[in-house]
């Protein structure tokens, strides 16, 4: 029996509305296409205040936090940035609500020596009004910007060497919570590949760690980035992230929440398409008139300026790796639907957002991160789509950047990429040249730009789904030239991509469709060949 | 360093050296410089700051005050001379200096960087040029300011060379005037052309930082430019040819 979130089309289906960027569009799918939707959102906690409480009160592994506490230690707290979650919570953000209980434990505890670190590796900074949306009025009147800031990856002064794996990587984290006697990290876990050892070994390093993993061979090793026993990328963390652990003391707070991504006026995008009321239906459609109506810069505005409701679900704290298995269980709890059997065409949606585009535009790199890296990635056990199939996705695919945040991504995307597209090639002669880019650095370091070499992360990103998929075929591209650049083909409808990628597809292709947003993963179950034992 | 030798001079052969890395017969393929503007770019004072602390500081009060006199009847004709080009108002500002002997002035100068530029460097201005000196490049401070001020600043920052304007002495006794070329403007293009060849630098692999628009001539020859605490004008164009815009003035 099939999961309720998994439906089949049939000749009388409404048509899916799928997002193209910041547009919602209808898309005519055939009768036996088969749409995933997420699942429905898990309740929240009915007082998350009292479960922040109990969880460092009674963390894995490890000494409740109050324990560790003496008068006179130095104590960072470091947090997750603003990428995560997405789109940016209503206040009081997580990380608020977790910050205000920690600190007055701090309080009672006569710790009056700790610094707050945004543990932003080399992302962008977060600017002072998204920095207050995560921690609150009160805390960021009181700490912003001496004892409040973000990590500066290329601080050379403020980093400090902590130790090598067994395999010669490198671990090199921020120096104040190297010095610290204690460093707590605050963590908000949208999707599996979050937390755990990902957060102070990755949240505090800088390229010289990054680059033992955030690399086109590591890439090509996951299988999924989100499920993190398969995922290479996941294996040389946990390696620098353990001996992070056994050099800093770290007290890991860990909170998942549910995939409530829009409010009760447009809870209805969550849902089957067929079980519309009339009222959505009408909403939908109202909001689609507005939206194709207002300019594209107002329509980014729009969408960027309502946040999600999403809850907390969970929290759980203690020693890094106990904590984050729970979590883990939380998240798949959510996210996870059971599917049966590869699709040979795999179509979704794009959004108007990602982690590395909060308050700007989805660049045509990013677009590439969502359609490869993300959505093929959205699997447990086997990829969604089979080997040498084909992806189409929605997405005007304009050639607009944010200059203030992504200026290394315009030339990564116009000098190199018509160069090559081969990730090794570009790993190997010229990720050295971003990396030191005397501009750009100082762009990422004195501005609100992305690292030079983010750019090739985010290459590297799509790596394993270049490797996987034959094809991408982009539905409502505004130009031809980014897809080309991209190694993307375009079709001006869906039925024409459906016709293109059929002539590469087995006959009577399965297709599937993802519905997201919000975040649904596919715990893909192989279908049992006749004849075979279970 | 054995391949700069190498790149500049061609004695490879000559010494039978052989080279087996690859990168560094790359480095040594792109030698690259870095092109400093000064005034906005790595200083926030301009050639004014300099030339008043100099007027002011005279041998005997009742100079100073003639020489303030002189410079306030000045100051329509610097004001006009702004609004024509930069080189006209260096020519304007150079004037004020005429009659100062140049014992003077060379004693003065490392006053001057103590007192008025050292102060005014940009945060980020020693940092941005550590990094290109990391990546082995040249960094050459291209002002329209005075070559006595500008070699202890290009000491001060850890600059190799200094393409700077030269007054004019007669008789140890400066005229007022520059001796040509006058940086400024399109010269500076020129400058930096000649330099490049001079120093077998590689223009398509070197950088250019400047803060103003009169300076998209020399931000324009090079592979690399980049806009710096820009003006408006230039931070228009800096977005229109996507190329990088930085503020040394904020703190990371």
């Amino acid at each position: 029996m099939t999961h309720p979130c998994v439906v089949t089309l049939d000749r009388k289906s409404a048509p899916r509305v799928l997002f193209a960027g910041n547009r919602l569009i209808e898309v005519d799918l055939p009768a036996g296409t088969r749409v995933i939707y997420p699942k429905p959102p898990l309740e929240g906690l009915r007082d998350p205040d009292a479960a922040i409480r109990y969880a460092i009160n009674h963390p894995y592994n490890r000494e409740p936090l109050y324990a560790l506490l003496r008068p006179g230690m130095k104590v960072v707290i470091a947090m997750d940035d603003i990428s995560l979650p997405l789109p940016p919570m209503k206040r009081p953000d997580v990380r608020e609500r977790v910050l205000t209980i920690v600190l007055q434990l701090l309080a009672d505890h006569g710790v009056d020596d700790f610094e707050m670190i945004i543990a932003t590796s080399v992302h962008r900074k977060m600017t002072g009004p998204e920095v207050r949306h995560i921690v609150g009025d009160r805390i960021f009147d009181a700490y912003w910007p001496k004892r409040l800031y973000n990590h500066d990856a290329e601080d050379r002064d403020n980093m400090a060497f902590v130790g090598e794996t067994d395999l010669g990587e490198r671990v090199v984290l921020n120096k104040k919570a190297v010095e610290a006697d204690l460093v707590i990290y605050v963590n908000l876990n949208l999707v599996p590949m979050d937390g755990g050892h990902k957060s102070v070994a990755v949240g505090l390093c800088g390229y010289e760690s990054l680059k033992a993993h955030h690399n086109p061979k590591v890439m090509r090793k996951c299988h999924s980035y989100m499920d993190p026993k398969t995922s290479e990328l996941n294996t040389v963390v946990e390696r620098m992230g353990k001996v992070t652990n056994k050099v800093l003391k770290v007290f890991t707070i860990e909170t998942t929440v549910n995939n409530r991504m829009f409010d009760r006026a447009l809870s209805f995008l969550h849902k089957n398409e067929d079980d519309w009321s009339g009222n959505e239906r009408l909403a939908f459609k109202g909001m689609q008139f507005a939206l194709d109506r207002t300019p594209d810069e107002a329509r980014q505005k729009i969408f960027e300026r309502v946040p999600s409701p999403f809850e907390l679900t969970g929290v759980f704290a203690g020693e890094t790796e106990a904590a984050h298995a729970h979590t883990l269980k939380r998240c798949f709890e959510q996210y996870c639907v059971p599917v049966e059997g590869q699709a040979d065409i795999l179509v979704s949606g794009i959004p108007y957002v990602s982690p590395y585009n909060v308050n700007a535009f989805l660049n045509p790199l990013l677009v590439q991160v969502m359609a490869q890296g993300y959505l093929f990635n959205m699997y447990r056990g086997q990829p969604l789509v089979k080997k040498g199939g084909t992806i189409i996705i929605t997405h005007p695919c304009s050639d607009r950047f944010d200059h203030a945040q992504h200026a290394p991504y315009v030339e990564f995307v116009h000098r190199l990429l018509p160069e090559t597209r081969d990730a090794m090639e570009l790993h190997r002669r010229f990720e050295h040249e971003f990396a030191a880019h005397p501009a750009y650095l100082q762009m990422y370091r004195r501005g609100n730009a992305y690292h030079p070499v983010h750019a090739f992360f985010m290459w590297y990103w799509g790596e394993a789904g270049r490797q996987h998929v034959g094809r991408v075929i982009v539905v409502g591209a505004d130009n031809a030239y980014i897809p080309q650049v991209l190694g993307y083909e375009t079709a001006r409808s869906m039925h024409e991509a459906l016709e293109m990628a059929k002539d590469t597809a087995p006959p009577s292709p399965q297709i599937t469709c993802m519905h997201l947003p919000p975040i649904v993963m596919a715990d893909m179950v192989m279908p049992r060949s006749p004849g075979v034992a279970p | 360093m054995p391949w700069r030798v190498v790149a500049r001079y061609g004695l490879c052969a000559d010494e039978g050296v052989l080279f087996k890395v690859d990168p560094v017969l790359d480095a040594a393929r792109t030698m690259a410089a870095s092109y400093f503007d000064v005034d906005g770019t790595l200083v926030r004072t301009n050639l004014v700051h300099p030339t008043l602390f100099y007027l002011l500081n005279q041998a005997t009060p009742g100079r100073t005050l003639a020489r303030l006199g002189g410079a306030l009847l000045r100051a329509p004709l610097l004001a006009l001379a702004e609004l024509r080009d930069r080189r006209a108002f260096n020519e304007e500002l150079y004037m004020l200096f005429r009659g100062m002997s140049e014992d003077r002035l060379h004693a003065l100068a490392d006053e001057v960087v103590d007192k008025v530029l050292r102060p005014a460097i940009y945060p980020g201005a020693r940092d941005l040029i550590r990094r290109c000196k990391d990546l082995g490049h040249e960094v050459v401070i291209c002002s329209g300011a005075l070559d006595f001020l500008m070699r202890p600043l290009a000491r001060e920052l850890g600059a190799d060379e200094v393409i700077a304007n030269h007054l004019e002495f007669h008789d140890r006794i400066a005229s007022g005037r520059m001796i040509p070329p006058v940086v400024a403007g399109p010269t500076k293009a020129l400058l930096i052309r000649e330099h490049a060849r001079r120093g077998g630098h590689d223009l398509d692999a070197s950088f250019a930082y400047s803060d103003s628009y009169s300076d998209v001539p020399m931000l324009s020859v090079v592979g690399h430019p980049s806009a710096v605490n820009p003006d408006a004008a230039l931070e228009r164009l800096a977005h229109a040819h996507r190329w990088p815009v930085v503020h040394l003035d904020r703190t990371p």
